[in-house]
């Protein structure tokens, strides 16, 4: 027996000592192979005689156990090992930067959030967008909306025309989105509840004036709707945009050619710390005008002005866009400077809906 | 509108306090845009005695006062004023003080070494007015140590309101004392005209002749006083007109320009000895000019109004005299008019001379008829009593238009258009006290506008002065009845594609701007645009004079400044109007977008996992298929056609479209020519899209998609290698074996285009994967064996190629 005591131990140590999966195949085969010397000393077990057989069988069977077990632990320590080694050496730097996803870097311009914005708020009140051309005539930028010809309210707006033609009409670039009433009030049947966003134009340049803007005109046409409901539907309009609770407003009369009565609207807020706040403070902004729709204007669109009636406003998108995100030049709106658009633009998916915040 | 608070309460018995005051102004739609008070202004500087005058030791010009400032030691200041002496009584600032008229804070300096603890001030520097050949030279027993504002009256605050042009009652300061004594704020003082009567015919006739033309002038009253003696106008006049940013002439010029402001109702003066002959109001000839008050000469024609006499044009008849014969401080005999002007022919003739002045402003806007006359005498007894003299009687041209216009008003009216509920005795209240007439009784009045109201036609202005002057803030704020049902869609698809695209471009990294819709000539014409009636008549600049054909120059300039900043890499693009005519239909709504350098989908500029390429035709094909696909455009009906406009790199660009004629898009590099004539830097590609060119979905019963119809079947790839010429486009080898067996094959897939070693310098190899998707039972080697062939011989057919051996 004493030559087995010997083999388990030459065995043993051979396996502890196997440092590769070759190696430890090597000593397997050496010992469980074929011609192993554990599987020679198997076929010994014939020749024996029964008492030897009856002690050596058992003997022999528990040092095969005992190696294959062996043999299969090392083989797992390996395995671990090598699999540590791998991915010891598949580390990497895992604070390299990364390039920024195109959804992250790309911008919608803010006049086009405040449109989208703008939208949302008033479908929840009814109204659908209705648009027009930005090359229109006389007759639908002034006539038909009361201007009387030659008259100063006129010289207010620095059109931009384009030269008369021969049949002596001239065509100018829309001062307002006023004209989009006209067309409406004209092509449907009231009760009519519009907003109209678009692009428009007057000769004039400063740090508050572009020769281009944005404007939002307003629309309600109906038997019933009166200033009530006008201030009512500005007041919920502010709260709504600026996402403020309270907004205090305060309504001038004033004039302008296609209203009567008429009113600019001023908005209350602090500008003490450089930003505008609106919701707070003391001063009093104007951020639009409005009014009920000028009886010679429903008679110019083939209305009654007797059985119907209504109301319209006109306000700045881009200044609406100023005032909410702190943009304090408009000329940069029109500039396409990359550092603007990234600093005041919008994510793609950030599409604004009442349901989810309009920026939140 | 200027005015002062002394001067209003002229016209206004009020206790209100400026606060109050203005505030009401603005609430009754006078908007007040500013108060100033000279008197806050100009408080620290103080009533100071010149006590000695010395020569400066550096400079002849300059002088070292000692100056008496009524308290502590006497200061040390260098003056220049030649009238800076001793005994001097004037006005001094100190350091610290702010002095308007220079815009300077005075501290201690020191003049050619001589040190200067604050200034003697001239009138321009306290901007009292004009004057600045010396310091201030009050009289002497002005009190030393004294704020010199409270001392000299100057207490009296400026409030300027914002007028809109349906108010001209309000360019006088008895209009608006009218509107504020309506709205409560007092009384207004009855300070009516009484009649000055002549003691002789007025020596100069008149006559008004415009033959068979409209005439431009509808009356005209002249008078003379005679033996007046004019000169500089009290000091209370000076004041109010200085205050309000007027310069003072001399008496009989001050009383016209305080008539003006004072009763909205502009005169002229002329000086007698200079008019020859009678007085012919006319439209003008060609050929004859006028110098005006204003020092400038102005060419006439047959469409402006003048006053002429015997020798020459005189005056442009209600907006600005002559020089020829203006009143000077030798006039001794004054011919006052009081006319009233054609509002159109007004407005034209100032527009058309670019003249502004207070007489047009007032009468374009319209005057007060019925006060052509009362204004005459007004201003004649002003004359009497300021310059003496003795007034001839009135002679007067035309007559002036009967003004009453009377409206009937259903005091329910109130109601209905704003909301609030008055009184019958608040609305007549109301109405009376801004000069209206009510008369009957009901439900419905007649109701007649007083003559300073031309803009009043309707009953909506009558509820207008009602709200206005009752106060906005009893309008109740009232809820717009809510739709019954849930609001459905109401974007219109033409929004609808714009969001869409908008958003798709931007989730491609690329960054939306908005450009002018007018470029320069140049830009339009290189892009297909640039015709006649799409050109500005007035641009504000040469460089933005065509309305665009495109949105590609703008972006491209855009690009261009981005990289003169140091920004190279930028995807731009924007969704707006192009025009391709001035008829709305030819205006259309497009996307657009550039990218120029490395600002490609995968990121730009350099990386540590790899640097980003230069930007290639496949960038702009893929921004232009990924909105398209965002707006709805049928990916598998979409063809690419080589044809895209001239601005493109022929060999580089291309169109997406429905049928040949329909072109959904365009996209490409841009041709070199192009950006040369931009002054581009390139590479840069682009692409637009034609929002409109995409039909209008047809509407669907369901909204269902359909039953997936998924196969458990293996699908099985086979891939073939076709060697073919050069010229042959992908797209006929894609459709060839796409068609070879429509049932099996599902799928085609382009992976390698390879040319060089092993391949003939015209022909390259085309790999392609073909994906069979078995749809009953699985395929026997047999059937895919088929398939295979077909494959091959479709495409073999179309492009007149090889298979790969």
């Amino acid at each position: 027996m004493s030559h087995l005591n010997e083999l388990e131990t030459d065995l043993i140590a051979a396996i502890e000592a196997a440092d590769t999966e070759t190696a430890l195949e090597e000593i397997r085969v050496s010992a469980l192979g074929k011609k192993g010397s554990i599987s020679e000393q198997m076929k010994t077990l014939g020749k024996m005689s029964p008492d030897e057989r009856q002690t050596m069988g058992p003997a022999l069977n528990a040092l095969k156990a005992k190696i294959t077990d062996a043999v299969a632990a090392r083989k797992a320590m390996l395995a671990e090992a090598a699999l540590n080694a791998r991915l010891a050496s598949e580390t990497i730097d895992i604070t390299l930067p990364l390039r920024p996803s195109p959804a992250e870097t790309g911008r919608v311009h803010p006049i086009s959030q405040v449109i989208d914005e703008l939208a949302a708020i008033f479908a929840d009140m009814g109204f659908s967008v209705a648009e027009g051309p930005d090359i229109e005539t006389d007759d639908l930028n002034f006539t038909a909306l009361n201007f009387p010809e030659g008259h100063p309210a006129r010289d207010m707006h620095d059109t931009f025309f384009f030269n008369e033609k021969e049949d002596g009409e001239r065509l100018l670039l829309r001062t307002h989105t006023s004209p989009v009433q006209i067309r409406t009030m004209r092509n449907e049947e009231p009760p009519i509840r519009v907003i109209i966003p678009g692009r428009t134009y007057r000769c004039d340049s400063d740090q508050t004036h572009t020769p281009m803007f944005h404007q939002l005109e307003g629309l309600v046409i109906d038997k019933t709707s009166h200033f009530g409901h006008l201030k009512w539907t500005l007041e919920e309009f502010c709260k709504a945009f600026f996402e403020v609770k309270n907004v205090n407003m305060r309504f001038r009369p004033s004039f302008f050619p296609f209203t009567e009565p008429s009113m600019e609207v001023d908005v209350q807020c602090d500008r003490s710390g450089g930003e505008v706040k609106i919701g707070e403070g003391s001063d009093w902004m104007e951020i639009l005008g409005c009014g009920m729709v000028h009886p010679n204007v429903l008679r110019n669109c083939g209305l009654d002005p007797d059985e119907y009636q209504g109301f319209a406003w006109g306000v700045g998108i881009d200044r609406l866009a100023m005032l909410k995100y702190g943009m304090p030049d408009l000329r940069d709106f029109f500039d396409a400077d990359i550092r603007w658009i990234q600093h005041y633009g919008f994510r793609p998916l950030d599409l604004p809906t009442l349901f989810g915040g309009l920026s939140s | 509108m200027k005015f002062t608070v002394s001067w209003l309460k002229d016209h206004l018995e009020t206790d209100a306090s400026l606060e109050e005051i203005v505030n009401r102004l603005t609430m009754i739609g006078l908007e007040v845009e500013g108060v100033s008070n000279r008197a806050e202004r100009l408080a620290p500087f103080t009533i100071a005695k010149v006590i000695d005058a010395g020569p400066h030791p550096n400079a002849d010009r300059l002088k070292v006062l000692t100056v008496d400032a009524g308290e502590g030691k006497p200061l040390q200041i260098v003056c220049g004023a030649p009238n800076a002496r001793k005994g001097l009584v004037g006005v001094l600032g100190r350091p610290g003080d702010y002095v308007p008229g220079i815009d300077i804070t005075l501290s201690v300096g020191k003049i050619r070494a001589v040190e200067s603890f604050g200034m003697m001030c001239s009138e321009r520097e306290l901007e009292l007015s004009d004057a600045h050949e010396g310091i201030i030279d009050l009289p002497e027993d002005a009190p030393v140590g004294q704020s010199y504002a409270s001392w000299a009256g100057l207490d009296d605050p400026v409030i300027e309101i914002g007028l809109t042009p349906n108010r001209p009652d309000c360019t006088g300061v008895h209009g608006i004392a009218r509107d504020l004594a309506a709205a409560g704020l007092g009384k207004l003082k009855d300070s009516g005209a009484k009649q000055v009567r002549g003691t002789f015919p007025c020596p100069t006739g008149v006559t008004l002749e415009f033959g068979d033309t409209k005439p431009l002038c509808k009356a005209f009253a002249l008078r003379l006083v005679k033996g007046v003696s004019n000169g500089p106008s009290p000091k209370w006049m000076q004041d109010r007109l200085v205050a309000i940013g007027l310069r003072p002439i001399n008496t009989l010029v001050d009383i016209t320009n305080y008539m003006t402001f004072d009763r909205g109702r502009p005169l002229h003066v002329f000086d007698a000895a200079k008019v020859n002959g009678d007085l012919v109001v006319r439209r003008g000839r060609s050929g004859e000019s006028i110098e005006g008050l204003n020092g400038k000469s102005y060419e006439v024609d047959d469409t402006i109004c003048v006053i002429a006499d015997d020798n020459a044009v005189e005056s442009l008849g209600g907006i600005l005299g002559g020089e020829l014969s203006g009143c000077t401080e030798e006039t001794t005999d004054v011919l006052i008019e009081s006319a009233l002007w054609d509002e159109d022919g007004i407005a034209a003739t100032g527009r058309k001379l670019g003249v502004n002045t207070d007489a047009r402003y007032r009468f374009e806007r319209g005057v007060d008829p019925d006060f052509m006359l009362p204004g005459l005498e007004m201003a004649t007894q002003m004359v009497l009593d300021l310059c003496g003299g003795e007034p001839s009687e009135i002679v007067q041209a035309g007559t002036v238009p009967e003004s009453a216009k009377v409206i009937d008003f259903p005091y329910a009216e109130v109601k209905r258009l704003s909301g609030i509920e008055a009184t019958t005795a608040e609305i007549n209240l109301t109405l009376k006290a801004l000069g209206f007439w009510i008369s009957g009784a009901g439900d419905t009045v007649k109701v007649a506008a007083p003559s300073w109201r031309p803009d009043i036609e309707g009953k909506a202005d009558l509820v207008e002065e009602v709200v206005r002057i009752l106060g906005l803030d009893r309008v109740p704020v009232t809820p717009l009845p809510r739709g019954r049902t849930v609001a459905s869609r109401i974007l219109t698809t033409g929004q609808i594609r714009r969001s869409k695209a908008r958003r798709a471009l931007a989730a491609r990294g690329m960054n939306e701007a908005v450009t002018w819709s007018f470029i320069s000539k140049s830009h339009a014409d290189h892009f297909g645009g640039g015709q006649a009636e799409l050109m500005l008549a007035n641009p504000i600049s040469a460089d933005m004079s065509h309305m665009r054909p495109s949105l590609l120059p703008g972006l491209l300039s855009a690009a261009q400044r981005n990289a003169d900043r140091g920004y190279p890499d930028v995807a731009l693009f924007e969704v707006g109007q192009i025009f391709g005519g001035d008829a709305p239909e030819d205006q259309k709504m497009v996307a657009s977008g550039i990218r120029r350098g490395t600002a490609r989908l995968e990121g730009s500029g350099r990386h540590w996992a790899g640097a980003a390429n230069a930007v290639t035709v496949f960038d702009a094909k893929a921004d232009a298929l990924a909105a398209l696909s965002a707006i709805g455009a049928p990916a598998d009906k979409l063809m690419v056609f080589r044809d895209a406009p001239g601005h493109f790199h022929p060999g580089r660009s291309g169109a997406f479209k429905l049928g040949p004629k329909n072109t959904l898009a365009v996209f490409g590099e841009l041709h070199p020519r192009t950006l040369m004539e931009l002054d581009i830097s390139g590479p840069v590609i682009g692409f637009e899209i034609y929002l409109d060119a995409l039909p209008e979905p047809k509407a669907k019963a369901t909204r269902s998609k359909g039953k997936l119809l998924a196969s458990d079947l293996m699908p099985v790839r086979r891939d073939f290698a076709f060697v073919v010429n050069t010229s042959v486009e992908a797209e006929t080898l894609l459709k060839a074996a796409r068609g070879a067996d429509k049932a099996l094959i599902s799928e085609v897939t382009l992976f390698d285009v390879y040319q060089g070693k092993g391949i003939d310098p015209d022909q390259k190899s085309v790999a392609i994967d073909v994906l069979l998707q078995p749809v009953k039972k699985t395929l026997t080697d047999e059937e895919i064996d088929a398939v295979s062939k077909k494959v091959v011989a479709s495409v073999e057919k179309a492009t007149g190629g090889t298979l790969r051996g």
